[in-house]
């Protein structure tokens, strides 16, 4: 297994530890003069997202991880598996729910995705930051009431409820902010 | 395919208001030891001899294969020690170190050293001229001075001489301190350090640039160990900012003792899987023919610039620092 030494970290660089994939997004050498080097380190588990701080001296290593983001295209869903196609060589690779998580509110068929591939085994999806969705079902509003700021729970196709302002109607096209989850307006066909 | 910053990758890093604020750190450099009367002084910074220091890693350079190795130079105490040996009075000089895997905002492993000599100082003359050239370079104000055990007792609560290294350990633990995973409980000037970078040293000099002196005898490098209770190195070093400036030692003239500390030394870099260093060295010769009683000290002049422009990173005021050299 490959591994890294202290004098190849580096940000950016993907290791694993106890199994999980990390990223490393800072790397501080200090040295007293006279001292121990010590490489005072950030990683990101690429896996939950947390961020842990790790001190390493001089010579000490870490394993490399086999850790790859590709650009994939959502093909289709059966039952709680979805399917995506690596854009480049056409590779299809089968994601459960859980591996989703959140994605599933915002995907819709041939939309493009971040993928990362650990052990060239899909750890992640990311869904394009804004999404164009189309509402499915939701109440009527009031008339002529523009405010933002009074939202009703909106139904949109791809099985997602999210709260949208009021004047919002069935049949229109809105834009989603994927990071927040939230509405960001509406779009004309 | 080339994008902008390759396109533009000639460019110095550093600014040219830096660069000229540069120059004259270097002129007024100058001019503080020529009133002082310091002969300014030249030695290769390719050597046949090299410190043998447990964490430090010189370059190893093949000029003459299957010949002796030569080295560039970590610092030029060597050679500076044997002018010393051979009647200087006092020398300074300004000069490139050398240090392998040395990298970071505070790091250039290529570096500038002004490093200055006076026979017949003990350390509180030599702690006088490193904060009066301190006060000439950073326009400061006077530095202060804290020994190292007072430094360690305010911010650590602990003394660094007597305490066992198992309080050192449960320290940094108290403290939510990560350590590294491979240090060995053994290994008690790692832990020592563990707790200066983490606690102390981000305190030193941020009212005013601070001496610290008396370094644990452990620490002691090439500086004189005082005999006294507990034994203490004759070392110090400046810090302004809670970045480390400049060290200095009333310098060990004992060639036995030099010799026990490199075998020490060689020990402990082959225990961290480094390699042996040469032990043999003309320093020896230097001080078997009689080194006077000096203090020297080494200042790490890149770090003055970075402080006086303000900048965060040596990369502002270093013109080629590695990435681009």
């Amino acid at each position: 297994m490959a591994t890294y030494s202290t004098s190849d970290f580096r940000k950016g660089l993907k290791v694993q530890m106890d199994g999980d994939p990390y990223l490393m997004i800072e790397c501080n050498f200090v040295k007293p003069g006279k001292g121990h080097a010590l490489y005072k380190c950030k990683l990101r588990n690429l896996v939950r997202g947390t961020v842990i701080d790790r001190t390493y001296k001089s010579g000490d290593s870490i394993e490399a991880a086999d850790v790859e983001e590709l650009e994939a295209q959502y093909l289709y869903r059966q039952g709680d598996t979805f399917v995506f196609m690596d854009n480049e060589n056409y590779e299809q690779y089968e994601l459960s729910a859980e591996q989703v998580d959140d994605a599933w509110k915002y995907i819709k068929e041939g939309m493009n995705c971040g993928m990362v591939l650990f052990n060239n085994n899909p750890l992640t999806l990311t869904p394009p930051n804004h999404v164009v969705l189309r509402v499915e079902y939701c109440e009527p509003g009031a008339k002529g009431n523009t405010a933002t700021n009074v939202t009703k729970p909106v139904k949109f196709e791809t099985g997602a409820e999210i709260p949208c302002p009021a004047f919002v109607e069935i049949g229109q096209l809105v834009k989603i902010d994927t990071r927040t989850g939230e509405y960001i307006e509406r779009v004309k066909e | 395919m080339r994008n902008a910053s390759q396109q533009h990758g000639f460019q110095p890093a550093a600014s040219w208001k830096n660069l000229r604020l540069r120059a004259d750190l270097l002129r007024r450099v100058r001019e503080f030891f020529h009133r002082r009367e310091f002969l300014e002084v030249e030695t290769p910074i390719l050597s046949a001899d090299t410190v043998v220091d447990r964490h430090l890693d010189p370059f190893c350079v093949n000029a003459e294969p299957n010949r002796r190795k030569l080295w560039l130079q970590t610092s030029p105490e060597f050679c500076m020690k044997r002018l010393l040996a051979a009647g200087a009075e006092a020398i300074y000089q300004i000069t490139r170190a050398f240090r392998q895997d040395e990298r970071g905002p505070l790091h250039n492993p290529e570096f500038t050293i002004v490093e200055w000599y006076r026979k017949g100082d003990g350390p509180d003359e030599g702690m006088q001229l490193l904060g009066d050239l301190c006060e000439e370079l950073l326009e400061r104000g006077p530095v202060g001075r804290v020994s190292y055990r007072e430094a360690f007792g305010r911010h650590v609560g602990l003394d660094p001489h007597m305490v066992g290294t198992e309080a050192l350990v449960s320290a940094v633990r108290q403290q939510g301190i990560e350590p590294p995973q491979n240090l060995s409980v053994d290994d008690r000037d790692g832990w020592l350090d563990l707790l200066l970078v983490e606690l102390v040293q981000p305190h030193l000099g941020n009212t005013k640039p601070v001496i610290v002196y008396d370094y644990p005898a452990s620490q002691a490098a090439l500086a004189r160990i005082r005999p006294d209770e507990p034994p203490v190195a004759e070392r110090f070093e400046l810090y302004a900012s809670g970045i480390e400036l400049a060290n200095g030692y009333h310098e060990l003239v004992d060639p036995a003792e030099l010799r026990l500390r490199n075998a020490q030394n060689n020990r402990k870099r082959q225990a961290d899987g480094k390699q042996p260093l040469p032990e043999r060295s003309r320093l020896l010769a230097a001080m078997q023919s009689g080194l006077p009683s000096a203090v020297g000290v080494a200042l790490g002049f890149d770090r003055v610039v970075m402080l006086s422009a303000g900048e965060k990173s040596l990369d502002a005021v270093i013109a080629f620092p590695l990435d681009r050299a």
